[in-house]
């Protein structure tokens, strides 16, 4: 109840943060909120699943690109409840096909997905629409965008406290440790995946869709880039996937770590994240959260 | 707080600090720099494009006016220009952040825009929101005039895919009209933004042009082996072959051709053309192949100005967008002198003036440069610009080709 109230009051002082910061200020804020929310999500699925699922902009493009199709002619809310539901559908099908891959087939196939995606965006609109970047004309301030994206991060955090604590949390973990313990102990394996993974795409589909409004202008390249699929891989991973607020623990150190190496030396900006992710895997498997709680217990023994 | 003597020392330091950084200060004041801001694509997919044509010219001209003495003032004095640089990492959202970044946070007194349609695109409701400038030259759109009107201080100066397609629709008629090609075309495009909008205006003047479209093929960006597609293309029996490319596709397709030994009368490829590499490419067999753009190669000032480039980059300019970014920023420096920093003035001034630069006297038209060369050919080593052939500078094509 306690951890709750906390929550609660940081997300209402946050929500209040717009009226005392900078439009750069925002926009940093934006950014980490955008981050945190997909690695937010991405770990509902995958972190107790220990799937590792590269089709995350694959989603998020799409939701950019609902945005930009529909903008001129529903209604922003329509829009993006649209996008939702496109997410979801995808999200459904693509998980019905390939649920059943396991390992390394099913990273290779989620990170085809995002090119297979852009690849089919571009052949309608080259073959039957003839225009390439669609724009999205759409009257929503940075503090709009701030709000929304700081609900999608309530939501995917809250999703995650109450699936951990539901039946289907219980579920994803068993099949996290053991897929056959799992399927003999009467888990629906296909059906408690394709839940969770739906729910997944579904937010990651709606940040997509909330985050557009500020790039204007969207052609399949701009909005299916892979570096976001690995980035939200790698915060999810630093912070602890499995954790509840690992996510956020690491998306936000990283998504500033970025921004300040973008600022200070931008030509060897790529060097050093690929030695970030080197340095996850090696240092840090099991994240942040879990690096902590073994200190705690190598130091803190005498302590309940 | 007691009067002791530590406090009275520590009061007075600070006191002796204030003033010292105050003096500073004032000294500062009247040697005072302009801050200018860019974010361009330092990594990522558009690092070529900005490496080529955005970045050495910035680079150029801050150089060019700090060896001046620094930007004229409308009071006659001189300020040093300081630069503030970002990536944006050919991403929007890192640069629309960049951008709010030197607006509210670096204070910039100008931003300078980014390489590529969409990175323009993507930073004008920002620009016009802070209220600067943009100078877009890097943009090839032709919405150029909605959103001229739409960001009352944007400026669209590198013209639509259309004009280009009109343009080198004017040159293959006039070549037909003369019996030096037959009046078929085989045209490939890239499945982009840019060939989409290229080939769109490309069906419509070719057949308002009286020419037939005996091949009209698209090829998804990233293809590499352009072998079919071309020998289909030399089958059909036309004497032009028109490639609406990016540079990776234009060199792949000149060398394909070369190895395939397909020389058709007419040889245009997209953007890349124009670049000084292109020679190295064509292996010295340039001689004929028409591009994008072009410049008056005979101008003094255009002349002048490769020297200067080639001296700073390590490399000549390419012939399409790299003068208009150049002349651009002397518009901005001409407009600096006559109004000073104050945006809206500078937004007027660059609206109604007209300035004298590399490539030319340039006068904006509801804030779009028309006044463009729309096709180039390398003649002599040199890209030439040949249409409008009525221009000033404008050379007569070499139709056909001579052989690879």
């Amino acid at each position: 109840m306690i951890r709750l109230a906390i929550a609660l009051a940081a997300l209402a002082a946050l929500a209040v943060v717009p009226m005392f910061v900078s439009e750069y200020e925002l926009g940093l804020m934006i950014g980490m909120a955008s981050y945190v929310a997909l690695a937010s999500a991405w770990a509902l699925f995958s972190g107790h699943t220990r799937y590792i699922s590269l089709a995350t902009v694959a989603f998020y493009g799409t939701g950019a690109y609902t945005v930009a199709v529909l903008n001129e002619t529903l209604p922003y809310p329509v829009v993006i409840l649209c996008a939702g539901l496109i997410g979801a559908a995808m999200a459904l099908l693509v998980g019905l096909s390939t649920l059943r891959l396991s390992g390394i087939y099913f990273v290779i196939f989620t990170f085809g997905l995002a090119e297979l995606v852009r690849q089919l965006i571009t052949w309608y609109e080259v073959t039957v629409t003839g225009t390439l970047g669609r724009y999205i004309f759409l009257d929503l301030t940075a503090r709009d965008i701030y709000w929304q994206m700081l609900a999608l991060v309530a939501i995917a955090i809250g999703l995650t406290a109450w699936i951990n604590r539901s039946r289907l949390g219980l579920a994803l973990r068993a099949i996290g440790d053991d897929e056959v313990v799992a399927a003999h102990s009467g888990i629906h394996l296909a059906r408690t995946k394709l839940f969770a993974f739906t729910i997944s795409a579904t937010l990651i589909t709606l940040v997509g869709a909330v985050a557009s409004p500020r790039w204007v202008y969207v052609e399949p390249l701009i909005v299916f880039n892979p570096t976001v699929s690995f980035l939200t891989v790698i915060m999810a991973l630093l912070g602890g996937a499995n954790r509840l607020w690992g996510p956020l623990v690491g998306a936000i150190p990283l998504f500033l770590l970025f921004e300040w190496l973008s600022v200070n030396f931008p030509d060897t900006y790529p060097i050093f994240l690929g030695l970030m992710f080197i340095a996850v895997v090696f240092v840090l498997p099991n994240g942040l959260l879990a690096g902590f709680d073994d200190l705690r217990a190598r130091f803190g023994r005498t302590r309940p | 707080m007691t009067i002791t003597r530590r406090n009275t020392l520590r009061a007075l330091t600070s006191g002796v600090a204030m003033t010292l950084l105050l003096g500073a200060n004032l000294a500062y004041a009247a040697d005072e720099t302009v801050k200018i801001g860019y974010a361009v694509a330092k990594t990522g997919p558009n690092a070529t494009g900005a490496g080529i044509t955005t970045i050495p010219n910035y680079e150029l001209w801050v150089k060019d006016v700090n060896a001046a003495g620094g930007l004229t003032m409308p009071d006659g004095s001189q300020r040093k220009i300081e630069v503030i640089e970002y990536d944006d990492r050919s991403s929007n959202e890192d640069l629309v952040r960049a951008i709010e970044r030197l607006a509210t946070k670096d204070e910039v007194d100008l931003i300078l825009p980014p390489w590529g349609t969409g990175s323009n695109l993507a930073i004008a409701p920002l620009m016009d929101r802070f209220g600067y400038p943009q100078l877009g030259v890097t943009a090839v759109t032709d919405k150029a005039p909605d959103f001229a009107a739409r960001w009352k201080r944007s400026y669209w100066m590198l013209g639509g895919g259309h004009d280009y397609a009109v343009g080198l629709a004017d040159v293959l008629k006039a070549a037909v009209a003369d019996g030096k090609i037959n009046n078929k075309i085989a045209m490939v495009s890239v499945a982009d933004g840019f060939g989409i909008d290229l080939v769109k205006g490309a069906r419509l003047a070719f057949e308002e042009a009286g020419l037939e479209i005996a091949y009209d093929k698209t090829y998804p960006l990233g293809t590499s082996d352009f072998a079919a597609l071309m020998a289909e293309a030399r089958d059909t029996g036309a004497d032009s072959f028109v490639a609406f490319s990016y540079p990776p596709d234009s060199f792949g397709m000149t060398k394909t051709a070369q190895s395939m030994g397909y020389n058709p009368k007419v040889f245009y490829v997209g953007v890349g053309g124009a670049f000084p590499i292109y020679g190295k490419i064509a292996d010295g067999k340039q001689e004929g192949v028409m591009s994008i753009g072009g410049v008056d190669a005979a101008s003094p000032a255009i002349k002048d100005y490769f020297a200067r480039h080639t001296d700073s980059a390590g490399a000549p300019p390419d012939s399409w967008a790299s003068a208009i970014t150049y002349a651009s920023l002397e518009m901005l420096a001409q407009s600096i002198e006559r109004v000073g920093l104050d945006h809206a003035k500078l937004a007027e001034e660059l609206s109604n003036g007209t300035f004298s630069t590399i490539i030319g006297d340039v006068k904006l038209e509801d804030n779009q440069l028309r006044d463009l060369w729309w096709v180039g050919q390398w003649q002599n080593g040199t890209f030439v610009a040949v249409n409008p052939s009525d221009k000033d500078g404008a050379v007569a094509p070499v139709i056909p080709k001579p052989d690879w």
